[in-house]
């Protein structure tokens, strides 16, 4: 029997605003632990949370961008449970009027594209951080989190593969950088991942029992933990057994196995009720609609448009898109230096090279388009040499240093003036009388060897298409 | 949490899970004193089972408010010191607590 696998994933994100959902304490991460929290973010008794509408505005932006729909009314709800992260022992959430409700994302398979529903897009407000030591017998609770901004997007189990989650992972987070919405930085937390996942015999309508898979940092491990447990389910299945109850696994990113997760509390009864608190919201359509138009070009219309607009191949624009901030570079650019093809070429190598081995993204260096316009415009006058220009490029990346200082302090520069080539030009000329002659009667080679002198003369520095034609010049037509 | 007969009139509270719930430790004597002033109180409530809802929308707040928000400003925190006070446990700035593990 051949078995399939099903799959919905719940991914949260930190909205990117500069105070918390429900009071003016700060986001900022990496700050000293519970410097950023206040009595709303503590839950003391007699405070008054309000909604913060910047937060509640990306939400929207979020939502539209996937095709969702807005609600027309919507409300908070507490989600009771007792852990030390939860200051007030409730989380504020959404429970049955989420702000939206079914979306959907295309994704890309190896056959074909595949709608990815989602389910619903709600607000709540993340928990605070537990720092826990193995040989110690408590552990430590920082806030300076509770209360930050978190968007929860829930999948309908539409997924069919570990590499389709990938793949859906890798989209939505492309989408959400575009929007600007969130920093998308796993390994602060601003990204996160859970999943839910069953298996069944090909044909079976009723799906299998789902087990929750948590604990993965990256999206690698999202696959690595998915592929794992589609395997030890069917496993099981094939077995003759079944899957007995529904359970929460961690991923063991070491081991590379999940392991069942002792329960946080034996009944999971939130005993959800509304927040009496906050009243509700009824969005207003003229803001929807003008969030709308706020909307950017997303990745998939930036690639056609690229290509269409700049001639690059599919494969160029798709890498060129990935990422927003770098896809923003090319055209910022282009601005200045308006050939398409170099730049991009440029960008996919040279520097895409040095930023890998710094392990940097682009958005992360003090290397701005204008560094890359004046080096492929000194290039293009014959300043430098394409050998020089790499120099340059990596120098640039690693010191942060502009090019053009660069090439000063370090006498980068190619020799183009006809007058400074001409000495050395004279003196290897003297010097070889026999490739002159050589030449004289008709051997190529002869005037690559003189080529190479002149370099060799000028260390290097003079321009070879220029030293190549003055020589051709002065010692007549072949 | 709360089990109706098919009259829909009288409830049963399940006072021991409602107390693990709410982490309480109640002795047999609590729980079955408690257990019937929170029927009594069910009970009292069940009457609204009573009126006809068929036309009436569902309420979740009881004031004429909607919409209500802040512009996303930070306002200066709590000092650590204050922040620190009533707890009954703390290492540096942290809150220290019973070791939870996942």
């Amino acid at each position: 029997m051949n078995y399939e696998t099903v799959i919905g994933l719940e991914v949260h994100v930190h909205l990117k605003t500069a105070s918390k959902m429900f009071c003016g304490c700060s986001t900022k991460f990496g700050s000293p632990p519970n410097t950023q929290v206040c009595p709303i973010c503590l839950g003391f008794p007699g405070v008054l949370p309000v909604i913060n509408n910047k937060a509640f505005s990306l939400g929207i932006k979020t939502a539209l961008a996937l095709n969702c729909r807005i609600a027309e009314f919507t409300k908070f709800d507490r989600k009771h449970y007792f852990y030390p992260d939860l200051p007030k022992n409730f989380q504020i959430s959404q429970y049955d009027k989420p702000f939206s409700h079914d979306g959907f994302l295309d994704i890309e398979t190896a056959e074909a594209v595949k709608k990815i529903r989602l389910k619903r897009i709600h607000l709540e407000e993340d928990a605070g951080k537990l720092v826990h030591k193995e040989e110690d017998d408590y552990s430590l609770v920082d806030y300076n989190r509770a209360g930050i901004p978190l968007l929860e997007i829930v999948t309908e189990p539409d997924i069919g593969s570990p590499s389709e989650a990938y793949e859906f992972l890798v989209k939505l987070k492309n989408i959400l950088e575009y929007l600007e919405v969130s920093n998308c930085n796993m390994e602060e937390g601003s990204l996160r991942c859970d999943a839910n996942i069953s298996v069944r015999p090909i044909g079976q309508s009723e799906l299998g029992t789902k087990i929750e898979l948590k604990n993965m940092n990256s999206f690698k491990a999202v696959r690595q933990g998915l592929e794992y447990e589609a395997e030890r389910q069917t496993a099981v299945l094939k077995e003759g057994k079944k899957i007995e109850f529904q359970e929460t696994r961690l991923w063991d990113s070491e081991q590379l196995v999940t392991y069942t997760m002792r329960s946080k509390e034996e009944a999971h009864d939130y005993r959800y009720f509304p927040e009496p608190d906050l009243p509700p919201v009824v969005p207003n359509a003229a803001l929807i609609e003008e969030i709308r138009k706020t909307l950017p070009e997303m990745p998939k219309q930036r690639r056609e448009r690229f290509i269409r607009d700049y001639a690059l191949s599919g494969y160029d624009a798709q890498i060129l898109t990935k990422e927003k901030k770098l896809a923003d570079f090319f055209e910022a650019c282009l601005k200045i230096f308006n050939k398409p093809k170099i730049v991009a070429n440029w960008l996919m190598s040279d520097i895409a090279a040095a930023l890998g081995s710094k392990g940097m993204s682009i958005g992360e260096v003090s290397f701005k388009p204008q560094d890359l316009a004046e080096i492929l415009g000194m290039i293009e006058s014959g300043a430098i040499s394409g050998k020089m220009a790499k120099e340059l490029l990596k120098e640039s990346i690693d010191t942060g240093k502009r090019p053009a200082e660069i090439a000063k302090v370090k006498g980068l520069s190619q020799i183009s003036d006809k007058s400074a080539i001409s000495a050395a030009l004279e003196k290897v000329l003297s010097m070889n009388q026999k490739a002159v002659s050589d030449y004289k009667t008709g051997k190529g080679t002869a005037l690559t060897f003189l080529v190479g002198q002149v370099m060799k003369e000028t260390k290097g520095k003079a321009n070879p298409a220029l030293v190549n034609e003055l020589l051709k010049k002065r010692m007549g037509g072949a | 949490m709360v089990s109706k007969d098919n009259n829909n009139k009288k409830s049963e509270i399940d006072v021991g899970y409602v107390a693990k719930l709410a982490r309480l430790a109640l002795t047999a004597d609590e729980i079955k004193r408690l257990g019937k002033q929170l029927n009594d109180i069910l009970g009292y409530i069940g009457k609204l089972n009573n009126v006809d809802t068929a036309k009436v929308q569902p309420t979740s707040h009881v004031l004429p408010l909607k919409n209500v928000e802040r512009t996303d400003k930070v306002v200066p925190s709590l000092r650590i010191e204050e922040t620190l006070k009533n707890a009954p446990l703390k290492e540096n700035s942290f809150f220290k607590v019973p070791k939870v593990i996942e």
